[in-house]
């Protein structure tokens, strides 16, 4: 005779407690489920394909910040070399590295000294007796890997700084951030608040010669000519283009604080605030340039160009330019949340609209319950009773896949609901398996009670061995596919393994039980 | 009241002798998909080509003509309108631009305005040349280290001749589909590899229950020829395999009927791959065998003692 130990059938009854408890609060609105004690709060999440939003894929153009740093290192060779009196010519940076010729091959030992640095591999090549020096691998590594944290912190700054609900930012391989958005439908003005590095700086203009028309076109030595930004140019004038002083005199890391607000004409304005040492430097440059024209320059355009009238001790400083209230918000946001080491570059987007969202939750919903009721009637007119097993085995596998989905924190995704779907249409394999094996034994002659039994045991093994080389295409799919397929691949292994607990232990339970207490003499299978 | 018997539970059915045929079969439609993948070409959609894709719905039936010759006006390249769920929805495809990530977006504002305000944008998906590449790639791994996997997988619970000829009937099922996939002209996107992938788990399921009954009867009849053990294997397990490809096929048709325009484009494919898979299993993955010795190495293997006697 078959026997279940009570310690078995306890934890079966347990296990479906909790499945039932946890997949319920999903099924209640919001306010339903504040009501509930804090661990059963868990609700499945639901893709952006599903729930509506915008969906960001980021690069960082790591390139370009490196070229930057390999700019930076020419400038550190320049000066060590110049202070040791050794002459070099022809500098130069190329593909991150620096190259430079020398004139005394019997430099070559003092030059080796004079550049030695841990984070740098020098070379010197007889042929062209050109140096060669640039950051070795592991410090380039290190250097990608701070550049994408950084610009993920600034990225979550500005993003939070927006007030968009729930955004998720994660880092996905060695250069890319992914942005999630739900309930954005429109991912135009997060975009707009990315693609700005926001650096910052001031720089004197050149007080005889402030503008490129001053001087014909020339641009002065130890100048740079800067164009003015397109959105201060209001009404019918030509756009300035400055000539501002190569050396940067303070930067926007110096700022503690930027915010909107108006001036005393009440114009839109944004109102900076430096730290401590930013506040005296600021006092320091404009008592020296009283009555000079400063300019602040964003991302290579000037924004604006004052004249200062007096010196400014409080550290408080305004710039006031043609804004728009809307340009001093963003303006403020971005110098608050600080500047990107790095471009930004948008490898791709995706965007749906909460109606669409709604559809596929509703056309999704439709094509479950229909799978659900023709494989329950399928399986009621193959085997009957037993098929009846299968079926409950089947509603709670829905319920644990519901609860298991909503316990992982796992998203829940149109492809992962046609995952559902399948898996249930799949899941009554198992008690197939089991069922066509318990007709054999009774065919070759068992008796029945030991015919279940039989069936039960024996189709153990295949019922594993099958499982597991589905679950592992099931796994590929959750390890190399990205979003909605991602979600696929999570619905489809859960059920999997959930189907293996629920198709052999909860119907072994049924089966026997109702064998005790019925005492059938054949098998209504 | 007893359940109806699907299907005859004594069937003889003379699979292996059918073997050739079979072979024929397979060779035809591995064959028939090469030629098509060849010659027709998969329809990339923009997760692989990269490019836009617009869904919109108009405030009354969409003229998808007059849409069509607007958007082809703006210079934008190849541009594709579809009918997409009701008549009021479209479907906006638009080649990727030259020039990189921005002119993607250029494109897009172009066509925003061009639309105007009119339409509700029911999703607007952009995909840059960098990360087609990327999902490519990703979809063809996923496929070779699931079927890498299947294999070291039945290799270590079988035998190596097993895992080889069940990943072989594989491999003519991810053919047949993209084979499909080429004919149908049916989207390619990165959905289509989480077709494959099912199509690949479903398929090496039902092998694997052949392999496993095969297994157990080359131990129980230790003189009865292989090929009639291949038969017999394949019989025994004929009707679980019909009924669970049954109710498998009635939860795809209830998806592909009710689940909306993107879950139809997605589950027809993997219906095709069922269908290919319950015939691989039953008529190649088994047959396939018998170009193995399978009775060497058993031999010398003591009988296993477990439940089974009788």
């Amino acid at each position: 005779m078959i026997h279940i130990p009570l310690w078995k059938r306890l934890v079966v009854l347990i296990t479906v407690i909790f499945g039932v408890l946890f997949a319920a609060p999903t099924f209640m609105d919001e306010k339903t489920v504040e009501t509930l004690p804090n661990w059963l709060q868990e609700q499945v999440n639901l893709g952006l394909d599903l729930q509506g939003g915008s969906h960001l894929l980021l690069e960082v153009d790591v390139q370009s910040a490196l070229k930057d740093q390999a700019g930076f290192l020419a400038d550190d060779a320049r000066k060590s070399l110049r202070k040791a009196r050794l002459k070099f010519s022809n500098m130069r940076v190329e593909d991150l590295t620096v190259r430079f010729k020398i004139d005394n091959l019997s430099d070559r030992q003092a030059i080796h000294k004079a550049l030695a640095r841990q984070d740098i591999e020098t070379k010197f090549d007889e042929a062209t007796s050109e140096f060669s020096m640039k950051f070795n691998e592991a410090e380039i590594e290190q250097k990608k890997k701070l550049l994408v944290q950084q610009s993920r912190e600034i990225i979550e700054r500005r993003i939070n700084a927006l007030g968009t609900r729930e955004p998720n930012i994660q880092t996905q391989g060695t250069d890319r951030i992914i942005i999630q958005l739900p309930g954005v439908s429109d991912p135009g003005k997060v975009k707009d608040i990315l693609g700005k590095t926001a650096k910052l700086t001031f720089q004197m203009v050149h007080n005889q010669y402030p503008t490129l028309n001053s001087t014909g076109g020339r641009v002065l030595p130890g100048t740079i000519a800067v164009p003015e930004d397109p959105s201060q140019v209001r009404g019918n004038r030509e756009p300035i283009t400055y000539l501002v002083k190569k050396q940067v005199l303070l930067t926007g890391e110096s700022l503690s604080n930027a915010q909107p607000g108006f001036s005393e004409n009440n114009a839109p304005v944004v109102t900076m605030r430096f730290d401590t040492l930013g506040a005296r430097k600021f006092g320091e440059i404009t008592k020296q340039y009283t009555h000079h024209q400063l300019a602040m320059i964003l991302d290579g355009k000037v924004i604006s160009a004052p004249n200062l009238n007096e010196p400014i001790l409080g550290g408080n400083v305004q710039i006031s330019g043609s804004f728009t209230v809307e340009e001093t918000v963003n303006l403020s946001i971005l110098l608050r949340a600080g500047s990107l080491p790095a471009p930004l570059n948008v490898l791709e987007e995706r965007t749906v609209g909460p109606d669409l969202g709604a559809d596929s939750v509703a056309a999704g919903e439709n094509a479950t319950v229909v799978a659900i009721v023709l494989v329950f009637v399928f399986m009621l007119v193959a085997y009957s009773l037993f098929g009846l097993f299968a079926n409950i085995a089947l509603a709670f596998n829905l319920v644990f896949l519901i609860s298991a989905l909503a316990l992982t924190g796992s998203t829940l995704t149109l492809p992962g609901i046609a995952g559902i779907a399948l898996t249930l249409g799949m899941a009554v394999d198992a008690n197939v398996l089991i069922l066509e094996r318990i007709k054999e034994e009774i065919r070759g002659g068992t008796k029945l009670i030991q015919a279940i039994d039989a069936g039960y045991k024996r189709a153990m093994a295949t019922i594993i061995d099958s499982n597991i080389t589905t679950l592992i295409g099931g796994l590929a799919l959750f390890f190399f596919g990205s979003g909605p397929v991602k979600g696929f691949g999570v619905t489809l292994c859960l059920g999997i393994v959930i189907s293996m607990f629920t198709a052999i232990t909860l119907t072994r339970i049924l089966a026997v039980s109702w064998f005790k207490w019925a005492k059938p003499k054949t098998l209504p299978i | 009241m007893r359940g109806l018997q699907l299907v005859p539970y004594n069937t003889k059915i003379d699979f292996s002798g059918r073997r050739l045929w079979a072979y024929a079969l397979a060779l035809f439609i591995i064959l028939g998909s090469f030629t098509a993948l060849f010659t027709k070409g998969l329809n990339y959609g923009i997760d692989f080509k990269g490019g836009l894709l617009i869904e919109i719905r108009t405030p009354e039936k969409a003229d998808i003509a007059g849409l069509r010759s607007t958007l082809n006006g703006l210079g934008l390249g190849e541009v594709k309108l579809q009918d997409f769920g009701t008549d009021r929805d479209v479907l906006i495809r638009i080649e990727q631009q030259p020039g990189g990530e921005k002119a993607q977006l250029v494109a897009l504002q172009m066509v925003k305005s061009t639309l105007g305000d009119q339409v509700d944008y029911r999703r607007v998906e952009t995909v840059g040349a960098k990360v087609s590449g990327d999902l490519i790639k990703n979809g063809v791994m996923a496929v070779l280290f699931a079927m890498a996997g299947m294999l070291i997988y039945i290799w270590i619970r079988f035998e190596w001749e097993y895992g080889v000829c069940g990943i072989l009937a594989q491999a003519h099922d991810v053919i047949a589909v993209l084979g499909f996939y080429a004919i149908s002209g049916f989207e390619f996107n990165e959905t289509a590899f989480a077709a494959l992938l099912t199509t690949l788990g479903y398929s090496i399921n039902d092998t694997v229950v052949i392999y496993d009954r095969l297994r157990e009867d080359l131990r129980k009849f230790k003189t009865t020829p292989v090929r009639e053990l291949v038969n017999l294997s394949a019989n025994s397990t004929l009707s679980r395999t019909v009924l669970t490809a049954g109710s498998t096929l009635l939860a795809l048709f209830a998806l592909y009927i009710f689940g909306g325009p993107v879950i139809e484009n997605f589950s027809m494919p993997i219906i095709v791959g069922i269908i290919a898979g319950t015939f691989s299993s039953i008529f190649l993955s088994a047959n396939l065998l018998l170009f193995f010795d399978l009775r060497k190495k058993k031999e010398e293997e003591p009988v296993p003692s477990g439940p089974i006697s009788k």
